[in-house]
């Protein structure tokens, strides 16, 4: 075992892991923060999508002994401090962009990282950036109608499908 | 996923030294080789991270005016920075899987993984790029062996690639849109001494010099000079998603495309 430490949602935490030990176990095992999903377990379905430096990437395919010093913000540090919903998770719910809720963290995480480097993306810009996101339940329309909405962008003119 | 020992190095000398240790093993991204530990496909004994090491990060230009891009440098930055000085390898990197892969998976990986769907090996064969090991030089027609099979040596590091910078290119990627990979994807460069076309995705060895298409496209760089060229369907890859004959027809579709594109 080797000791590793990072910043999760802006606390630094530290522990024990293998060599083999994903970031995604560190998270939901080693520190009981069980947002993050794990959907598939062979990089292809997005439930686990995190920032690690800012950046989105999926927790079931990295090493935690990477991340050493490493910033993560998962879904648990997108609420508000007051601990209401946040703004891309409040639209979800309005804009009824999940119902399993399953996909939905990584969806939220994806969302998130959309709009950090394109405050006001197009529907076909939200489409292809959650190329990586596999939702069995929404048919994805409502998700992009969230996004649209949590940037402040006006979603009427999105029909529904 | 077996265990191992786990050491991120800090410079390509560290590395080189890790990995003459016995079943040891280099880590990219770990977007290809984490999924295959779990599959137990690979159980090295010792996983030797790239991903510490600043002189294989990050894209320059040379003083010859090639694009070089460090080893573990991920796709992601490969499309931020590369997009100035040779836009058609920015959107090829741009494009390859997700942005969650693009922010991990490396240039260094894609190459010594040669997938035979995989997106850079064409880029690398279709420019005649240099692989840079921490050893010697590779030139990109010697580099590539088959399917996952390449002329690294064992423990070998890609260091860095260098590009020389096309007049015009293109790449067209058909995606077969369960696994993102390229179901056929083709890039076309054209230098002042003639035109280069690699495909990748089609065939059973690999990515592959369209040397007909080039002798054509070097004469008329236009896509009616390819129009009545087609590839030999017999070796072609078959499989649910397509069969050898759909990628041969592809081939011809994305290379007129991509010449279209280009010009
Ligand atoms: C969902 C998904 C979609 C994808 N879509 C595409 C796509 O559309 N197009 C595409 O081209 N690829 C695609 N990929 C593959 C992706 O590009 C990988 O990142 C890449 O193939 C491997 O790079 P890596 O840095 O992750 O390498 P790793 O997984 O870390 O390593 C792969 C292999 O390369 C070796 N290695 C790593 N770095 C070096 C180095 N510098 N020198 C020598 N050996 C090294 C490792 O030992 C290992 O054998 C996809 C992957 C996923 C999960
Ligand atoms: S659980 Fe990580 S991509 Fe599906
Ligand atoms: S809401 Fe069920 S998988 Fe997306």
């Amino acid at each position: 075992m080797t000791q590793v430490t990072m910043t999760v949602n802006g606390e630094a935490v530290s522990g024990d892991v293998e060599g083999r030990t994903l970031l995604v176990e560190f998270l939901r095992e080693g520190q009981g923060m069980t947002g993050t999903h794990v959907g598939c377990d062979t990089s292809q379905c997005g439930a686990c999508v995190v920032h690690v430096d800012g950046k989105a990437v999926k927790a079931c395919a990295v090493l935690a002994l990477e991340l050493e010093g490493a910033e993560v913000t998962t879904i648990e540090g997108m609420a508000n401090a007051d601990g209401s919903l946040g703004t891309i998770q409040q639209a979800f719910q309005d804009h009824h962009g999940l119902q399993c809720g399953f996909c939905t963290p990584g969806m939220v995480m994806s969302a998130a990282a959309l709009l950090k480097d394109n405050p006001s993306p197009s529907e076909a810009e939200i489409r292809e950036y959650l190329e990586g996101n596999i939702c069995r339940c929404t048919g994805y329309h409502n998700i992009v109608k969230a996004i649209m909405a949590a940037s402040g962008q006006d979603v009427s003119a999105i029909a529904a499908e | 996923m077996y265990n191992f020992d786990f050491a991120r190095p800090g410079s390509i000398d560290e590395a080189a030294t890790a990995l003459q240790g016995e079943e040891a093993q280099a880590l990219g991204g770990g977007q290809t080789l984490i999924p295959t530990m779990k599959q137990r496909l690979a159980a090295p004994a010792t996983l030797v991270s790239l991903t510490g090491i600043p002189e294989m990060q990050g894209v320059c230009l040379d003083d010859d005016g090639r694009v070089c891009i460090g080893g573990a440098t991920p796709h992601a930055v490969v499309e931020a920075e590369a997009a100035a000085h040779f836009p058609a390898l920015a959107a090829l990197a741009g494009r390859i899987g997700d942005p969650a892969v693009r922010n991990r998976g490396t240039i260094g990986g894609s190459l010594a993984n040669n997938d035979p769907s995989a997106c850079y090996p064409a880029a690398v064969l279709g420019t005649g790029a240099t692989i840079k090991t921490n050893t010697r030089d590779i030139a990109a027609d010697d580099f590539f062996e088959g399917m996952f099979t390449t002329a690294l040596h064992e423990g070998e590091i890609i260091t860095e690639v260098r590009f020389p910078v096309p007049e015009a290119a293109n790449y067209q990627k058909f995606v077969q849109p369960a696994s993102r990979f390229a179901l056929v994807g083709v890039f076309v460069a054209k230098y002042a001494d003639g035109v280069r076309v690699a495909v990748t995705g089609a065939s059973e060895d690999g990515v592959f010099r369209w040397s007909e298409a080039e002798a054509a496209l070097s004469a008329d760089f236009s896509a009616d000079a390819i129009a009545d060229l087609s590839v030999p369907a017999d070796d072609m890859i078959s499989d649910l998603h397509g069969s050898g004959a759909y990628r041969a027809h592809l081939v011809g579709v994305m290379t007129r495309r991509a010449v279209s594109a280009a010009t």
